[in-house]
């Protein structure tokens, strides 16, 4: 197999800085979000890599840095071995970007309101050039719409006459009009409801298989990445704590987060179990603890914890970023 | 069994619209006993939120209870007027809501809100309402609870704001506590807090529950018994155990084996087709008829009634003939 997707240092920093005049008048510091700090992973073609995670720790931040939504910080994205941000000319990054496309949460936001369906599922191919008419373009828009369930008819539909997940759908076909070979699908699934959920998680495995698509896939919702995922990387506040293999993440997972999600997670087949209860909250991102971020929570932690920021170490054949576990104490 | 606490029978609930009226909640039927955590669950739109504000009197205009009675304790709840129904909300009936925040007064300390909900509810002095306040604060584990007592909510968590909410629900002692996805808006650790919190509180407090979510996991780890709604219907309605693993409702296990399960790989999920109707266009018969893999004729002509299937109640035509079957 081959790299498609190598990430190395990736980090983005956000200025949420009071305005000038403010911090002039009350003193204020400049202060900054490090949204992402120095993230690196690699997606093989043809699979799927799930980043989880709470809320704030990062994951839609590198989904938009992988597509270009936001510039980094530092560090570098490579995609099928061509760096996808410095310096590259304009024409170059349009042929990059059109091999990769992404899927947003919210269906009901990320479709403009005002647009038929043809115009949304065929504005990627206008804006990349890629059919020559009119007829070709609304025969193109169909077979996408046929490849995700929907009918060609609903062309000159708009946005309000379907549901949550017809829409959704929308997105996919929207998102596969130039044929990329790489998905950044943000949360696909979140809005919406279960049975729906299956009907969308389903249309993309199919598509998968059948077009050989990689994805990036980002949930917050373990049950789902394990289904969809073949990697998994676990992200806190910024930081991939652990990158496994989904059987090895799931069956025996290493850094100490990672088992506190896997613990936290209610699943319908484990009714009445007791669980570990679960201490404390996600530290604020302005302000994060020194050393591993996680060190507060952290049943194993020690002084080392506190002071010294655990690299995301090789450790049979999985990541993890942890003093316990690189020293054997757990 | 006891007589329970709560009862609804045959309630429906009716939105008139300048083009007809919409029919949210068509004859709904369940009771909670004492100390009971009944969940409901359904996709959105089943009207599970509507059940939940329907029972603590808090319809939005222009929705009504269009029939059927609510009882709380053997007496008739749905019928009293405002100020009747105010006393009883918060001193009988605790809520809690999906948005800690907007449940929160943002201009009053928290401290002040759960004093002023105590002393309006019972017969207690302000110092004693003060002791009280802060006791469950630190039974729903707020650290350093004096402090916090003269904080603003936005200078709470999330997590910390819904165990205020939590508090002020059972500040007056109530028998019941509608639960409206109280963990929804929370991350999956906290989420195992609060849960874990709410029932170790409702069973301390003796207060039943009904806990309204989307999520199966939260219903099967906290509920004693469960109810399936689907288009303002009561589909399926039984222990918790056997609603999940046997299922009676083709529905109702469309939507279990819809769930991606965290034990067990499977290449496709098992998917129901479709969605749900919209209150507009519910179709003849059984409402689920068009998405149902075992649809018959007679789903398509007449509605299913809630009916004995083994441990739980469903209201399938399927039922019936497995019944009928020695």
């Amino acid at each position: 197999m081959t790299t498609l997707l190598e990430v190395r240092d990736l980090a983005k920093t956000f200025d949420v800085s009071a305005p000038w005049l403010n911090r002039v008048i009350e003193r204020q510091p400049r202060l900054f979000v490090h949204a992402v700090d120095g993230v690196s992973f690699s997606i093989e073609r043809g699979t799927t890599l799930a980043l989880v995670g709470e809320s704030g720790c990062g994951k839609s931040t590198v989904a938009r840095l992988l597509v270009g939504l936001y510039a980094p910080t530092r560090g570098e994205v490579q995609f099928d071995g061509q760096p996808t941000h410095a310096g590259r000319d304009a024409g170059e990054l349009r042929a990059l970007r059109r091999r990769m496309q992404m899927i947003f949460q919210d269906p009901y936001a990320s479709l403009n309101p005002r647009w038929k369906v043809l115009d949304i599922v065929g504005e990627p191919l206008r804006e990349h050039g890629l059919v020559p008419g009119v007829d070709a373009l609304r025969a193109r828009v169909s077979e996408l719409l046929l490849s995700v369930g929907l009918d060609a008819a609903d062309c000159e539909k708009f946005p309000h006459q379907f549901s949550g997940g017809q829409r959704q759908r929308i997105s996919i076909a929207r998102a596969l009009a130039t044929q990329p070979e790489f998905l950044v699908c943000d949360e696909p699934t979140s809005a919406l409801d279960v049975s729906v959920q299956a009907q969308v998680l389903n249309i993309m495995k199919d598509l998968q298989k059948s077009r050989g698509l990689t994805y990036l896939f980002i949930s917050h919702n373990l049950a789902v990445v394990r289904h969809v995922a073949d990697r998994v990387g676990v992200m806190y506040l910024g930081r991939l704590v652990e990158v496994a293999a989904k059987a090895e993440l799931f069956s025996q997972p290493r850094h100490p987060y990672t088992r506190m999600l896997l613990d936290a997670i209610p699943d319908i087949h484990m009714s009445g179990r007791a669980r570990t209860p679960v201490q404390g909250e996600v530290p604020n991102p302005l302000n994060p603890p020194a050393g591993c971020a996680f060190h507060p929570r952290c049943p194993h932690a020690n002084e080392r914890c506190a002071s010294e920021r655990p690299a995301l170490l090789a450790f049979q054949g999985i990541e993890v970023a942890c003093h316990a576990v690189a020293e054997g104490r757990i | 069994m006891n007589t329970p606490l709560l009862e609804v029978k045959h309630l429906r609930v009716e939105f008139p619209l300048r083009r007809g009226t919409l029919l949210a909640l068509d004859d709904i039927s369940f009771d909670i006993a004492p100390g009971e955590i009944l969940g409901v669950v359904g996709e959105s739109g089943a009207g599970k939120s509507l059940t939940g504000a329907a029972i603590i009197g808090l319809l939005e205009p222009p929705g009504r209870i269009a029939g059927g009675e609510i009882l709380l304790a053997g007496r008739r709840i749905d019928n009293l007027p405002y100020e009747e129904m105010r006393k009883i909300r918060g001193r009988q009936i605790g809520a809690i809501f999906q948005d800690p925040l907007t449940s929160l007064n943002p201009l009053y300390t928290i401290g002040r809100q759960l004093t002023e909900t105590i002393q309006t509810h019972l017969p207690v002095g302000a110092e004693e309402a003060h002791q009280r306040a802060i006791r469950l604060l630190q039974e729903t584990g707020i650290p350093a609870a004096e402090q916090r007592f003269d904080q603003y909510p936005h200078q709470f968590s999330g997590g910390m704001r819904q165990r205020v909410v939590i508090a002020l629900a059972l500040a007056a002692e109530p028998k019941l506590i509608v639960a409206d996805e109280p963990t929804t808006a929370l991350d999956v650790s906290i989420q195992a807090q609060i849960i874990s919190l709410l029932k170790r509180l409702c069973k301390d407090h003796g207060a039943a529950v009904m806990l309204v979510t989307h999520d199966m996991g939260v219903i099967a780890e906290t509920c004693d018994r469960v109810a399936v709604l689907y288009a303002g219907r009561v589909a399926e309605i039984g222990p918790v155990g056997e609603v999940i693993h046997r299922p009676s409702h083709p529905y109702t296990s469309g939507l279990m084996g819809s769930i991606p399960a965290m034990d067990e790989d499977r290449e496709r999920l098992l998917q129901i087709d479709g969605a749900m109707p919209r209150l507009n266009a519910i179709p003849r018969g059984c409402a689920f008829n068009p998405r149902c893999p075992q649809v018959m004729a007679r789903c398509r002509e007449e509605r299913p009634e809630l009916r004995d299937a083994g441990a739980t109640r469903a209201a399938c035509w399927l039922v019936e003939d497995k019944a009928q079957q020695p």
